[in-house]
């Protein structure tokens, strides 16, 4: 979306390091201490880690499985469990 | 032979066989032991033979006996067999005939009591703890928001259900179940190779790896739990490489699993609470973060403009910059020339002021003052010298006058001392001749006693001095003898005179003159005594 390479490895972020770096960039941007272009830049960024954040948040599955055994005991794979 | 048939038991004691024996012995001890309770330690225990059946023995600290458990009977047993665990058996006791062996046959194995398992799980508590297993720094912090979950319980029961509704209540997401028996026989060996099981699971296989581990079963006895206790199943735990929370029993049941689990909950809730966060609340901090950075970036465009413009208005016009330098400038061209003129003046006035000042008369003046002040010094110091000298002078002559005045005083003490010398010899000579004449007519008196009391005038009366001739004065005739030499003198002279006999005493001899007269001037004592009389 954008070529600022500070955006680029946020893909591979954990949704609390997206999460914390998305907070920093917030209060510094608050604290208006920032110069105009880099504010223009960590504000896109702070939009990159949010699409991120609502990603991880959107793509947790609510599936529920069950390893199915071999008889000797050892993974097969997996099925749904019909407990419910 | 007959001796043997005579020689035939005396006693009419039955007599068995082997077999019967035996069988006697088998039928008496099952009857007698038919269900029995036995208390003892378990040993020589080797898990389930491949047949099915479990041989070991019980045994106290003075006997032993053998035990079985059959095949058929284990499932019903909850407890799991150890070796060294003080259990109480219960069962019947049978014999094998073939060997002349008897053992128990457990029906039911229960440990006895909590404090001998109680005993049992603090050792193996201690042992493992001190193989470092439930350290502290072993233990990793579970991921904030884990994708997949892996549980390992029974896939049937409230357990798995509560923790999966907790987790859907929460956040969605990918649960994976382990299915394992939870208690009985073979239940911690089936835990443990679950968790090794998920860790096994590669990254990017048809199963998902699980980011975090469940371990969970409901509340229970000691002897339910006890399969949570098992060393396998703490070892796998303590082995996970996923960080592993263990939800076993109540929150006041520990197990063993829950020293080696990297987080331990309470319940199986407590777990899913502990594996995800609550996915609301992350939807509104992010909402929340979202409002703020988009509100932050409008607003900063905005500052920055409106403190632009601020700045654009406050910019001043060129003239308005120019105006304050431009009056300077004509104000100091102005003052210049004036400047100049002000300052000749000014210049000259103050060398007019000093030039004033440079006069002859200053010279002369100062010359004529320092003569004067040298000529009163002169006359000061000549008047000095003056003064000193006339006092000097009047010293001297008042010296002089002194010394002049002496000799007349002199003379005059002379005189007087010379007439006190005079009147000295004078009164020297009157007084000598006085003392003379004093001492000249003392004399003349003394010579007149001296006169009066003079043997003379009695020779003049007509006596003599006889002397010896020593020319002392003999007074007694006594002693004088014949012959010796006397003097005799008389008021005109001396005379010779030697003495004779002493018969003639009496009378006048021509040879002895002198002591007649002697006599005769003793005789006639009284013609001198009216003379003497009247001297005194």
């Amino acid at each position: 979306m954008t070529e600022s390479n500070e955006t680029v490895d946020v893909s591979g972020y954990s949704f609390e390091k997206a999460v914390a770096e998305l907070e920093g960039i917030v209060a510094r941007l608050e604290r208006g201490d920032v110069a105009l272009d880099e504010s223009i830049a960590i504000y896109e960024r702070g939009e990159a880690l949010k699409k991120h954040c609502e990603k991880l948040l959107t793509a947790a599955e609510n599936r529920i499985e069950k390893i199915r055994l071999d008889r000797a005991g050892k993974p097969q794979g997996v099925e749904p469990l019909d407990g419910e | 032979m007959t001796s043997l048939i005579s020689n035939d038991s005396p006693t009419n004691l039955t007599e068995f066989s082997v077999s019967e024996l035996s069988g006697s012995i088998k039928r008496t001890v099952e009857t007698a032991f038919d269900h029995v309770r036995v208390r003892g330690e378990i040993s020589g225990y080797r898990g389930q033979h491949s047949s099915g059946h479990a041989y070991f023995s019980l045994k106290d600290d003075r006997a032993r006996i053998d035990a079985v458990i059959w095949k058929g009977t284990f499932p019903r047993i909850k407890f799991r067999p150890e070796e060294g665990m003080e259990v109480i058996a219960t069962g019947k006791v049978t014999t094998f005939p073939g060997s002349s062996k008897y053992q128990i046959v457990i029906e039911n194995l229960e440990p006895a009591g909590a404090g001998a398992l109680m005993a049992l799980l603090d050792e193996r508590r201690r042992r493992l703890a001190a193989e470092g297993l439930f350290d502290q720094n072993r233990k990793r912090l579970l991921p904030f928001l884990p994708h997949v979950i892996g549980v390992v319980t029974s896939p049937t029961g409230a357990v798995i259900r509560d923790i999966l509704h907790r987790i859907s209540d929460r956040f969605p997401v990918h649960v994976i179940v382990w299915p394992v028996k939870v208690q009985g026989e073979g239940s911690g060996d089936e835990v443990a190779a679950a968790i090794r099981g998920f860790n096994a699971i590669e990254p990017g296989g048809p199963v998902r790896r699980p980011d975090v581990l469940i371990v969970a079963r409901g509340g229970g006895s000691l002897e339910d739990l006890w399969s949570f206790n098992d060393e396998a199943v703490v070892r796998a735990a303590a082995d996970s490489r996923i960080p592993l929370i263990s939800a076993v029993g109540h929150e006041t049941d520990w197990t063993l699993i829950d020293h080696a689990a990297d987080v331990r909950a309470p319940t199986p809730t407590g777990a899913a609470e502990m594996a995800v966060p609550v996915k609301a609340d992350l939807d509104a901090q992010l909402a929340n973060l979202t409002a703020r950075l988009r509100g932050c970036a409008s607003r900063q465009m905005d500052h920055r403009r409106q403190s632009a413009r601020a700045l654009v208005r406050a910019l001043p016009s060129l003239d308005q910059l120019l105006a304050l330098p431009r009056r300077r400038f004509d104000e100091a061209a102005a003052g210049l020339g004036r400047g100049l003129e002000r300052t000749t003046v000014v210049k000259r006035r103050s060398f007019e002021r000093v030039s004033s000042g440079l006069r002859l008369d200053l010279l002369t003046n100062r010359l004529a003052q320092h003569r004067q002040l040298l000529a009163d010094r002169l006359t000061r110091s000549e008047r000095c010298l003056e003064r000193q000298l006339l006092k000097e002078h009047n010293r001297l002559s008042k010296a002089g006058a002194s010394l002049s005045a002496l000799p007349p005083r002199l003379l005059g003490q002379l005189a007087r001392e010379r007439q006190h010398l005079v009147s000295l010899g004078r009164h020297a000579d009157t007084a000598i001749s006085h003392t003379l004449l004093r001492s000249r007519s003392a004399i003349v008196a003394q010579d007149r006693v001296l006169q009066s009391l003079s043997y003379k005038n009695v020779l003049k009366r007509g006596f003599a001095v006889v002397r010896g001739e020593d020319d002392k004065p003999l007074t007694r005739a006594a002693g004088i003898g014949e012959g010796l030499a006397l003097s005799l003198e008389f008021a005109d002279g001396r005379i010779a005179a030697i003495t004779g006999e002493e018969g003639e005493a009496t009378g006048p001899h021509p040879g002895s003159p002198p002591q007649p007269k002697k006599r005769s001037a003793k005789a006639e004592p009284t013609g001198d005594v009216p003379k003497q009389g009247s001297l005194f």
